[in-house]
């Protein structure tokens, strides 16, 4: 009995190594989406933020929706995400506070080369999809509730098309992130809506090109708020409010403008300054 | 042909380069999966013997419970633990939500069934054997219990090695309740998942023959640390 008394000693002693101290630098928890870390932007912009002001950022990268569940769990300190009317109604059930618009980049419609709905060149997102559904050619959706996926749902919506009732199979739910969406598509062939950033740090495009972009309906605004601390006293209000106030400062911004991949912008800043 | 070529130059690359990212993510994986191993060996162990040992009304159902038990799925476990560890669920205070402590409380559970499972296959063996020599001895069952483990201590590493195997290997548990934050609960198989997701196979499948040569490893080393000790107490 002495030996096991002495493992499961050994073992605590493991986990207590393992679980982050006290004395650790201060951290805080962001709940994100997979656009935002996926695309290299956090990578960059972090480490900035901890040497100015020695603050850790520990980022889970999931879908919108998942990362504002996690936030109306009391689960994080902040929510960094992208789809504004599910911000909006996070904010007015009393789940966040303080909302902090930051900056945008842009979706676009990736789909084969072999173009075989003909929608290569345009700029209007909502005929795009019009034609791809007359083509009936493979369209990969995401299917995850993440601020991507809303954003496709509500293009073919304004199209006229409920994708999901004409089908014969060629509207494929991936159920799952950004990449492995656009993987699938590169494997089937199909067409796809992504964010600009995950698809300029993607490896993995075989036939895949950009066939739509620039209309204006293809705008994706990112904001950033703080998990209600009065419905939460876990949240580290103090740490979270730097991290908000440093990313909509001239700094932060100016970090986030810096971030290119191959020369090419990803994200523009917008931040408007702080009222009060 | 040729991403697998690509995969092994990855890996070498990787491995040659002594990044320390990647020597973080290997020794988190690593930690993590050993304290699990040993925590369910000291619950699985010692209840597998129990129930080698113990005949009473519901027995075999038990039996049959722990044996399906192995086949948890990691993704329910994960979520359940999610959601115990929760702010807001009953365990939130602890604050163990995306931290490597919760991942570890995640693989326990998997693993304890399956320790569990081969030792009582193990014990009962062996207590079909030498079962008259005991209770002729008159001996408790807690030292039949330490004696019985004892005794088939070789087979039993077999027992940790299977859940040292299915810990190692686990992605769905860990990554819900670690939620993947790089250099704090990122392992090995986040990180495949995660370079999976950015296309990057070469580096994904690199990380996995990584992985793979880990598994090998451990699994090497005990077998020769157990033909050692035979060898020096026959």
């Amino acid at each position: 009995m002495t030996g096991l008394l002495r493992a499961v000693a050994v073992g605590w002693l493991l986990v207590s190594a393992a679980v982050p101290s006290l004395a650790e630098p201060p951290f805080i928890t962001v709940a994100s989406t997979t656009s935002t870390e996926q695309s290299g932007l956090f990578g960059f912009l972090l480490p900035a933020f901890a040497k100015e002001t020695g603050i850790e950022v520990r980022v889970v990268a999931v879908g919108t929706g998942q990362a504002l569940k996690i936030g109306e769990r009391g689960d994080c300190d902040v929510v960094f995400v992208h789809d504004r009317p599910a911000e909006l109604a996070f904010v007015e059930r009393g789940f966040g506070i303080d909302r902090r618009e930051v900056m945008y980049n842009d979706f676009i419609l990736v789909g084969p080369a072999s173009d075989p709905a003909h929608v290569d060149g345009g700029t209007d997102v909502v005929a795009a999809l019009r034609k791809i559904a007359d083509a009936k050619t493979p369209f990969v959706a995401r299917g995850d509730d993440s601020g991507t996926s809303k954003a496709e749902l509500r293009f073919w919506k304004e199209a006229g098309v409920d994708p999901k009732t004409i089908g014969t199979g060629w509207y494929r739910d991936a159920g799952s992130g950004m990449g492995p969406t656009l993987n699938t598509a590169a494997a089937m062939d199909g067409y796809t809506l992504s964010d600009r950033g995950t698809w300029l740090n993607f490896k993995n495009r075989q036939n895949l090109k950009i066939v739509v972009q620039g209309d204006r309906r293809l705008f994706n605004q990112y904001g950033v708020m703080l998990v209600n601390p009065a419905r939460y006293p876990s949240v580290k209000q103090d740490l979270g409010y730097k991290f908000i106030n440093w990313l909509t400062s001239p700094t932060g911004q100016k970090t986030i403008a810096d971030y290119r991949i191959g020369g090419e912008q990803l994200f523009f800043p917008d931040a408007k300054p702080a009222t009060g | 042909m040729h991403d697998i070529a690509d995969a092994l130059v990855a890996a070498w690359q990787l491995i040659l380069s002594g990044n320390s990212t990647l020597l973080g993510i290997v020794s988190l994986s690593l930690g993590i999966s050993l304290t699990a191993v040993l925590f369910a060996s000291s619950i699985g162990l010692p209840l597998g013997a129990a129930l080698a040992i113990t005949r009473f009304p519901g027995r075999n159902a038990a039996v049959v419970v722990v044996n399906a038990l192995m086949g948890l799925p990691p993704v329910v476990v994960g979520l359940v633990v999610y959601l115990a560890l929760s702010r807001s669920g009953p365990l939130g205070s602890l604050g163990l939500l995306f931290t490597p402590a919760a991942m570890v409380i995640a693989q326990v559970i998997l693993v304890t069934p399956i320790v569990a499972a081969v030792a009582r296959q193990i014990v009962e063996d062996l207590w079909r054997e030498y079962a008259e020599l005991y209770l002729f001895d008159g001996v408790g069952r807690c030292r039949i219990i330490c004696s019985l483990l004892w005794l088939g201590r070789f087979s039993l590493i077999t027992a940790g090695l299977a859940g040292a195997g299915r810990a190692v290997a686990e992605v769905g548990a860990i990554l819900i309740v670690g939620g993947n934050i790089a250099g704090v609960t990122r392992t090995m198989t986040t990180a495949i998942a995660l370079e999976t997701s950015r296309g990057d196979l070469a580096l994904a499948l690199g990380l996995g023959i990584i992985l793979l040569a880990l598994i090998l490893t451990i699994n090497g080393t005990t077998h020769l640390a157990g033909k050692a000790v035979k060898r020096a107490a026959p």
